[in-house]
């Protein structure tokens, strides 16, 4: 056997799974979105562009999910860095496992339970109540898009969590020490040291609660009350409610591309600003 | 002395093992003394392949039946007597709304074997070609002479038997009386009004097309399943209107309305009757301009994967026996003469369960146009997503 026969043996099972799971259903879908609903629903063959010319009629759909989303990261990065930076350099090893496992602890649930049980603690005699006994009455938080935006950041923090405190926790101590040693104050060594050394941390961890968020439907159906619409929502009711499919392939390829140009651009932009990390490499 | 109930030791089960393998003891003392035979008949019985099949009065109809159906519309006791009888376990899968059930069956295998389409969906099952004719000889609970036509008709299509009724009941509105200052709550223009104002942010509509827009068409008086253009303008902009005022648009509106951060919502009888049970100042209400009255059917999708066990599922169902236990769990009033003999007088005299004349005079059955219409498709999309 050949190297060449034996790389292509071992790329077979990872290439069919792609071919089967990933080229296959989306090539059906870029077909289906240039189609036409069925009378009685489904799709019919067709060469129209109908379907992409009606996509403003879901406008507020993907303003929702370009808002949400981009928010929900951020506020995700925002909660996750200083408990990564906690566990990566300040917990005391003894520790540290033990505060690594109570991140992950709550993925052991379905997501599913775990947003229901937000439904009871934003619900009328959830928090409401609690800050009605404290004085400030007549605040309302299940099926708003602040509902929405506390499920995301609580359902994927261990994400962006993650991959930060592995870029922290491998980060050479010595360069903190050296920043210090040449007269850096503690802000600026965290600013040119720490952070641009984080990034790729950063990097990751965002873009898996982006693309994740970008194709959410569950818990804005949950904790929005079907008021709070994302795309994810906007497809399953056009494939299990009005059967559309061949807008919902319109709208779903549209997603693809708009997900694969933001991705593209945000790679871009860490990979530039990544470049600066030569600048504090130790020699 | 050791008693029963401990396990055994380590040493000791050694000392067994040892036993065995010199042959001084037989299998059976083995096994028992050292609570593996236990252990194994314990395993045998959780594991289904390894229980011996008893034999069941109805012959073999395989060991499970797939029931697709809708939320808070059976009675568990009832289907595990119907495994007791026959063997098979009765999987349910809940679902929403009818477009979700076609859109499951359009897309194909399924799985189910029996499901449970409302009256004005049956004709487009029987015109896309997605369930059988039923075999009546398997289904000798069924008499049709005993069902009110009104709440069977719509199971034949051309002559043809495709469904057989399960229940009926209407649509109206929940809404909690302790919110309404003495105030009589009797029509959709109070509900739509009362949102926009005293209940804004406590109301909620179902997540469903025909209720939600047929409703908001009765508000002006027009037909609850107009699909007129104009008509259908006037509703979409009474619900954009109205969608900052909701506190949600969702179909489970038990929860919401049980712990009172909604105080209103569009409601089906058995909800109605449910929460009234429960909290008698919830009531349930008619608008007097009309609003839909349905009856939902049990059918089997063309080709069912366990169709003997489906056919004998529906059968069982529509026992008297069976069914009036059903009646009591869900509190949505049956068709079946034979069933509400069986049923107490002051359920059949119910006035959630069976209302006044004349309210039921303005209801309308749910016409099949609706269901495949897309500008009403298109419509509740716009509403969700404003």
């Amino acid at each position: 056997m050949t190297q060449r026969t034996r790389n292509l043996l071992l790329l077979a099972p990872a290439g069919t799974w792609f071919l089967v799971m990933l080229v296959v259903p989306l090539t059906v879908v870029l077909v289906f979105s240039f189609g036409e609903r069925g009378a009685a629903g489904g799709y019919v063959p067709a060469f129209t562009l109908e379907q992409y010319a009606n996509l403003p009629a879901r406008w507020a759909a993907f303003k929702n999910t370009l808002i949400l989303a981009p928010v929900g990261t951020f506020a995700a990065l925002v909660i996750a860095y200083p408990l990564a930076y906690y566990l990566a350099v300040k917990a005391s090893p003894k520790w540290k496992t033990l505060l690594l496992v109570l991140v992950i602890v709550p993925f052991w649930t379905s997501i599913l339970i775990r947003s229901y049980a937000w439904i009871f603690l934003l619900g009328g005699r959830g928090i409401p109540a609690l800050l009605e006994w404290i004085g400030i009455e007549g605040v309302r938080l299940i099926n708003t898009p602040f509902a929405v935006l506390v499920g995301i950041v609580y359902g994927y923090l261990p994400l962006m969590v993650f991959p930060i405190f592995v870029s922290l926790d491998q980060l050479d101590k010595r360069l903190l020490e050296a920043s210090s040693d040449l007269g850096a104050t503690k802000l600026r060594t965290f600013l040119q040291v720490t952070l641009p050394l984080s990034l790729p941390g950063i990097a990751t961890g965002s873009l898996l609660v982006f693309i994740l968020l970008m194709g959410e439907f569950l818990i804005p159906a949950l904790l929005g009350g079907g008021k709070v619409f994302f795309v994810g929502n906007a497809l399953v009711d056009l494939f299990l409610q009005s059967r559309n499919w061949a807008f919902g392939s319109a709208v779903a390829a549209t997603l693809v591309i708009i997900m694969l140009v933001s991705v593209t651009l945000y790679m871009r932009l860490i990979s530039k600003l990544g470049a600066q990390r030569e600048d504090v490499s130790l020699m | 002395m050791q008693s029963d109930d401990k396990p055994i030791t380590k040493q000791k089960f050694m000392e067994e093992l040892y036993r065995y393998k010199k042959g001084s003891v037989s299998r059976r003392h083995f096994l028992g003394v050292t609570g593996l035979g236990m252990a194994s008949a314990v395993m045998g019985a959780a594991v289904p392949g390894l229980r011996p099949r008893p034999a069941f009065a109805a012959g073999d109809i395989g060991d499970r039946v797939v029931l697709a159906t809708w939320p808070n519309y059976h009675d568990p006791a009832n289907f595990d007597a119907f495994t007791e009888a026959t063997g098979a376990y009765v999987q349910v899968n809940v679902f929403g709304s009818n477009e979700e059930m076609l859109a499951k069956l359009q897309a194909g295998a399924t799985g189910w074997d029996v499901f449970v389409p409302t009256n004005y969906t049956i004709t487009t099952y029987v015109g896309e070609d997605l369930i059988e004719p039923l075999d009546t000889s398997l289904i000798p609970n069924y008499d049709p002479k005993a069902y009110d036509p009104r709440f069977s008709d719509a199971g034949s299509v051309d002559g043809k038997l495709y469904a057989v009724p399960k229940d009926w009941g209407t649509t109206g509105f929940v809404v909690n009386t302790k919110h309404t200052n003495g105030v009589k709550v009797d029509s959709w223009k109070q509900f739509f009004d009362m949102t926009k104002n005293e209940f804004s942010g406590r109301t909620m509509v179902h997540d469903y097309q025909l209720t939600t827009i047929g409703n908001a068409l009765k508000y002006f008086g027009y037909s609850f399943n107009s699909v007129d253009e104009k008509e259908l303008a006037d509703a979409e902009k009474l619900l954009i209107e109205c969608k900052p005022h909701l506190f949600a648009i969702s179909s489970d509106y038990q929860p919401a309305i049980r712990n009172g951060d909604a105080w209103m919502s569009m409601a089906w009888t058995g909800d109605g009757k449910q929460l009234n049970n429960d909290m008698p100042e919830i009531i349930y209400v008619l608008g007097k301009e009309g609003g839909e009255i349905w009856s939902d059917y049990y059918a089997v999708p063309k080709g069912a994967p366990h169709r003997a066990a489906g056919y004998a599922l529906i059968n069982f169902l529509l026992d008297p026996q069976v069914n009036a236990k059903e009646v009591l769990a869900h509190g949505y009033p049956s068709a079946d003469a034979h069933t509400n003999a069986l049923l107490p007088e002051e359920l059949l005299n119910d006035p959630i369960l069976y209302p006044a004349q004349e309210l039921l005079n303005a209801l309308e059955f749910g016409a099949a146009v609706t269901l495949t219409d897309p500008n009403r498709a298109e419509l509740m999309a716009r509403f969700k997503s404003a």
